[in-house]
């Protein structure tokens, strides 16, 4: 916990913020403070709390009355956005916030835009402007090209060149590095100790600890939505960091290596052009295969080939030896295969609608009754079952699915999908936005069903996930599986090498 | 590549070359079709759709939709005409203020509809196409009105020059329509509320994150279209020297087509003013076309129709998606 702070040296101080959004606990009770010009790093799992923190900061969500919250020793409590970018705070989003079908330097210009009175947009003065922070910031892009065309890590200097033509003192960087290469997050850690330089203090959110460790003087970590510290990155371990991150139960250990089984899904030399290469993949009833490697490498592709929702332009797909040929994932759901899309929250369910509704939808005919209508006894049977043996936590059956926490919408997924008795099942992303107590009581089922005979496919872009929960783990890059770990004979760390390299 | 054609987009220059094709078919075709007369009235009658369309093109471009101005339009009529009559006659310049107003008004009505209730653009225009329509023909029970102001009576001539096949004439719905597609560009294309506009429909998110103030964008959108509505109604009672309620029913789906045809994009962030005016050009010169011809008015829709989907299917982003699916293709079968 940061000291009180009577002689002003930080630029930012915060205490005893909280927020609350319905039932849940976004944040408790939390100190943070961030010194001019510093690099520091807000660590912590997926759904931490981090992003919250930030919307507070920016004046996005206002926290809990009792909050702290002072800008050079002043007090900014009841922040608006407005008033968070006039003090220099800016942020990177995630999702960056740009606009994609306007040019480089409108983007980066836009706040001469901005404003509710008329003025005359000055292109001139426009491009000029965004030129000069592009310079400062040492790139160069194309100023008249549509943001939408750029790569993603262009995009992503686009944001950063908007945050400095807006004086910004504070910049948040929500999770930069997610889909970026080596050597685009070199240029944008190059980047980061540029801005600091200048004075301008960066916040760095991320979970790759390596970054972590390189680029931060401090890091501040959360978990569950509270502070477990601040703490110099001197010293400081990967395998500390982590421990502080995930909690001090976090004891994993791989799972035992497996005896070979005879596989139910056998890929051979399956490609689609542009997506993924020469894929040579097994999956045998009762393994957990991790599929592994940044955002865009080709894993999603796949995984919608083997669903059938996309055609491979080559190789075969034999299914329990015998020569598989989907035109659509119907087909894919009557072999028993299912798949939990990454995107659950917009594609896995129909949030309005009950949990009962969700959990059924993928099995309509097995509770028909007579006359072919949908029968009320058989569909609440089916519902209880599912969601007693997934010990899902809900009011009633009757509630919309997005009553539901993260980690509880993860489940109702999940029980729509076993509904289908699948002997398949594909995994993509399933603890994106699941809290860390959650993600736990997943992986658990998931071992459970993998006992129970089920072959599971599991897609993830985070290595420490793959390398304890999978038998064997493929990684996959621009398309091609390179290598193959195996948990119980490498190290964590060689396949987060392997996989950041 | 030329430069002036540089700077125009792919849709605007396929638009183009489908209109010269056209042209140039219905000049062979017809001897009426290439003449003053014939071109000068093809621009007062479009005069309408014109202003119109440049008022949703702002619409779409902030990531909205309405389907009431056309119905927005006839209430305008009434009133300003009605209006109008209660003081005298008034002026050009006194119509044009009232209907501008009163138009906006009745967009500011959809703006609060979808902006505090938070509602889907499509759902409130329709609801408010109903409503206004309604409400006028109840009120009115149907009856036209034909006593108009002496400016409105007698069509306001800014050129005339006579040619072997009687006058042709510029009235002064062209010169309105001028001065709003100029004020639209203008707005658009100069203004920072225009940047603002295309911002939102961009990306809203984005937006709302940079302070941009969504609430007054929406009452400009939609006030914008109503002003543009208003005086569209107005400048048709001066086409057609009288007012009817229903002269305007179903202008809303033909000026819409005509206006996503130039490209505009439905979700907002992507439109042009010129893409626009060609989709327009494209629409009314095959009406125009059509009637030269001498082919029945039960045709035209289904023709027009049938245009707009052809024009949309060919467009160089489909083309392209047509294109990368044959390379799949002949990539898969030159390795099997």
């Amino acid at each position: 916990m940061p000291e009180p702070d009577p002689q002003g040296a930080s630029l930012l101080r915060l205490a005893h913020v909280s927020k609350r959004f319905g039932g849940v606990q976004a944040l408790d009770d939390i100190a943070f403070d961030v010194r001019p010009g510093e690099v520091l790093c807000l660590a912590g799992e997926n759904g931490c709390g981090k992003s919250t923190l930030i919307k507070v900061i920016s004046g996005v969500h206002r926290p809990e009355p009792g909050a702290v919250m002072e800008w050079e020793g002043r007090d900014i409590s009841g922040l608006t956005p407005a008033e968070a970018r006039a003090l220099g705070i800016q942020v990177i989003w995630q999702d960056l916030a740009l606009f994609p079908e306007m040019s480089v330097a409108e983007n980066i210009a836009f706040e001469r835009n901005l404003g509710a009175r008329p003025r005359l947009v000055n292109r001139k003065a426009m491009r000029a402007e965004a030129a000069a922070v592009l310079a400062r910031l040492d790139v160069d892009l194309p100023l008249s090209m549509p943001v939408g065309r750029l790569s993603i890590a262009n995009r992503q200097l686009v944001a950063i060149a908007r945050a400095l033509v807006a004086e910004a003192r504070l910049v948040f960087m929500d999770e930069p590095t997610a889909s970026l290469s080596q050597r685009e997050t070199d240029a944008l850690i190059a980047i980061v100790h540029r801005l600091s330089a200048q004075g301008i203090a960066v916040v760095f959110v991320s979970h790759r600890l390596k970054e972590v460790l390189e680029i931060c003087t401090r890091v501040t970590v959360l978990r569950d939505g509270r502070l477990v510290g601040t703490y110099p990155t001197a010293g400081m371990t990967q395998a500390r960091l982590t421990e502080l991150m995930t909690g001090a139960s976090f004891n994993y250990a791989p799972r035992p290596e497996a005896r070979p089984a005879a596989p139910l899904l056998e890929l051979r030399g399956l490609t689609r052009h542009g997506e993924y290469h020469d894929i040579d993949l097994t999956v045998a009833p009762g393994e957990i295969v991790g599929l592994t490697g940044r955002l865009g490498s080709g894993r999603t592709e796949l995984a919608l080939s083997l669903f059938g929702m996309t055609r491979p332009d080559a190789g075969t797909i034999l299914w329990q030896g015998q020569p598989l040929r989907m035109r659509h994932n119907r087909d894919a759901i009557r072999m028993g295969i299912a798949y939990m899309s990454e995107d659950r929250l917009s594609l896995g369910l129909v949030q309005p609608q009950s949990i009962a509704d969700n959990t059924v939808v993928t099995v309509l005919d097995r509770v028909l009754g007579r006359l072919g209508l949908i029968s009320p006894a058989r569909k609440s049977a089916l519902v209880r079952d599912w969601l007693t043996q997934l010990r899902v936590k809900i009011g009633q059956p009757t509630d919309a699915v997005s009553t539901l926490s993260g980690g509880n919408q993860q489940r109702v997924v999940l029980a729509k999908w076993l509904a289908t008795a699948p002997k398949l099942l594909i995994l993509d992303s399933p603890t994106v936005g699941v809290d860390v107590g959650a993600r736990a009581g997943i992986f658990a089922i998931v071992d459970e069903l993998a006992r129970q005979g089920l072959a599971i496919l599991l897609i993830s872009d985070e290595a420490p996930e793959v390398f304890f929960n999978a038998d064997r783990i493929l990684h996959m890059r621009e398309g091609r599986l390179i290598e193959e770990f195996i948990p119980a004979r490498s190290t964590l760390a060689e396949l987060e090498e392997a996989v950041h390299a | 590549m030329p430069e002036i054609l540089r700077a125009v987009g792919a849709t605007e220059r396929w638009l183009m070359v489908v209109i010269a094709v056209i042209c140039l078919g219905l000049s062979l075709a017809t001897d009426t079709f290439l003449t003053l007369v014939n071109l000068f009235d093809l621009l007062n009658y479009s005069a309408v759709n014109l202003i119109f369309a440049a008022g949703l093109l702002v619409v779409l471009i902030a990531g909205g939709i309405d389907i009431s101005f056309a119905a927005a339009a006839s209430v305008v009529q009434y009133l300003a005409v009605t209006i109008l009559m209660q003081i005298g006659g008034g002026n050009w310049a006194i119509g044009l203020l009232l209907a501008g107003l009163i138009g906006f008004g009745l967009g500011a009505i959809n703006a609060a509809l979808i902006h505090h209730f938070r509602l889907v653009s499509i759902v409130v225009t329709i609801a408010t196409f109903n409503l206004f329509f309604g409400l006028l023909m109840f009120f009115t029970g149907g009856v036209s009105i034909y006593a108009l102001p002496g400016w409105l009576s007698r069509r306001i001539i800014l050129f005339e020059h006579e040619t072997a096949s009687g006058w042709a004439e510029i009235t002064l719905p062209v010169l309105v329509m001028v001065v709003m597609l100029a004020a639209t560009w203008f707005m658009l294309r100069r203004l920072n509320f225009g940047r603002q506009l295309f911002a939102m429909g961009d990306n809203p998110e984005g937006a709302r994150r940079l302070g941009i103030n969504l609430g007054a964008m929406h009452y400009l959108a939609y006030g914008w279209l109503g002003l543009c509505a208003g005086i569209a109604g107005l400048m048709q009672v001066h086409y057609a020297r009288e007012v009817v309620p229903n002269a305007l029913y179903g202008r809303e789906l033909e000026v819409l087509a005509a206006v996503v045809l130039g490209g505009a994009r439905l979700g907002g962030g992507r439109g042009t003013l010129l893409g626009a005016v060609l989709g327009l050009a494209l629409v009314s010169i095959t009406q125009n076309g059509l009637n030269l011809l001498g082919v029945s008015p039960f045709a035209f829709r289904m023709i027009v129709g049938l245009i707009i989907l052809i024009a949309i299917s060919m467009s160089s982003e489909t083309l392209r998606g047509l294109t990368e699916g044959l390379r799949r293709r002949r990539i898969r079968e030159a390795q099997s």
